[in-house]
């Protein structure tokens, strides 16, 4: 690394330990080997498929793990009769 | 009754084998008597690494299925007599290892040895949890770097439940050590410092190993760091890090680190 590079690219370790703090937060609190956030995505799309047939292609799961808040984001088309289909 | 040391960390290529073999013949030219048992079945590096790889004639698969003796399988190291090597089968497959034959193996060392250090395979399946099984003390390798610290934070996971000590609700003593470490490339931020790693995985430090050309050199001529060249920053560093593995309170310095000024700017390794 040459001195210019030195003074003008900014530091990556700080970032690094910042991902990983965030990362293994939410690992270690996994119970076996599946998080909350992807539980309770299961279980929301479980719920949605006992009332309407769901198109897999048609839903869309967003995740984003924070360091003190999660988001979970499900978006799931219901076609117009998608009640008539559902068991 | 030896000590039974795992030498582990989850991800592959962070210095396991060069550290059970540098730990293992530190200990050793200590005048303490050693086993270091490759577990890494079909993939065996450390019979390599120490420079027995052509005296191979019986490895640890031959000892659990009979066809060997334990007596007949270790490799007498040519260099310090008290350091011994178990081979891990480099064609067999890794199923043969089981953790009765495992069990029998590390229990009749534990009687012959003072030390047996196990060499586990990168990795969290059988021969990682078999590595890993019967361990007093484990020493979890880790480079200051995103992926092997995520893995090893996996790996203490494991240690704290799937050991016999987990199981029988004991406290399994783990220790970090740092492996190629450079200090100039942490001073200017673009590395993890020993804080951040000792910080995100809360288990007490060993040693710190710097970054050395000294590693590969002794590698490829087929010695232990610590016996290629006995001055060296990492083999000084892994002496050190004996020490307290057998209990001296030796306070952790970070190899390289009086460097000043001048050198922080010209040192001699380019990032």
């Amino acid at each position: 690394m040459n001195l210019l590079g030195f003074f003008s690219r900014p530091q990556s370790a700080p970032a690094a330990r910042e991902r990983l703090q965030v990362l293994l937060a939410h690992e270690r609190a996994s119970v076996g080997d599946r998080d909350l956030v992807s539980k309770l995505r299961d279980e929301i799309l479980r719920v949605i498929a006992k009332h309407v047939k769901i198109d897999q292609d048609k839903v869309n799961v967003k995740m984003e793990r924070g360091a003190k808040v999660s988001t979970l984001a499900v978006d799931i088309e219901i076609p117009f009769d998608a009640g008539k289909k559902a068991a | 009754m030896g000590k039974v040391i795992v030498v582990t960390s989850g991800k592959g290529g962070v210095g396991k084998t060069t550290s059970a073999a540098a730990l293992g013949a530190a200990l050793a030219q200590n005048g303490e008597k050693v086993a270091v048992v490759d577990f890494d079945v079909g993939l065996r590096n450390l019979d390599l690494v120490m420079g027995a790889e052509r005296r191979v004639v019986y490895d640890i698969v031959n000892v659990i299925q009979g066809e060997a003796k334990l007596t007949q399988a270790l490799i007498r190291d040519k260099r310090v007599e008290t350091l011994y090597l178990l081979p891990a089968s480099q064609t067999r497959d890794k199923d043969n290892l089981t953790p009765e034959g495992v069990e029998k193996v590390i229990v009749a060392l534990k009687k012959a040895f003072d030390w047996v250090i196990c060499d586990s395979p990168a990795g969290i399946e059988r021969g990682a949890t078999l590595a890993m099984r019967h361990a007093d003390v484990a020493i979890v390798v880790t480079n200051p770097e995103v992926s092997s610290v995520r893995d090893s934070d996996r790996i203490i996971g494991l240690l704290d439940s799937k050991t016999l000590k987990a199981e029988k609700g004991e406290r399994m003593e783990k220790h970090l050590l740092l492996t190629r470490y450079d200090p100039a490339r942490a001073d200017r931020g673009d590395m993890l410092k020993v804080e951040d790693v000792l910080e995100i995985l809360s288990i007490p430090l060993l040693g710190i190993i710097p970054e050395s050309m000294d590693v590969l050199r002794a590698s490829n001529i087929g010695s232990p760091v610590t016996l290629a060249d006995t001055n060296s920053s990492p083999a000084r560093a892994y002496f050190d890090a004996v020490r307290r593995l057998k209990g001296d309170a030796l306070p952790v310095t970070v190899p390289g680190e009086k460097r000043g000024f001048f050198g922080k700017f010209f040192g001699r390794k380019a990032a």
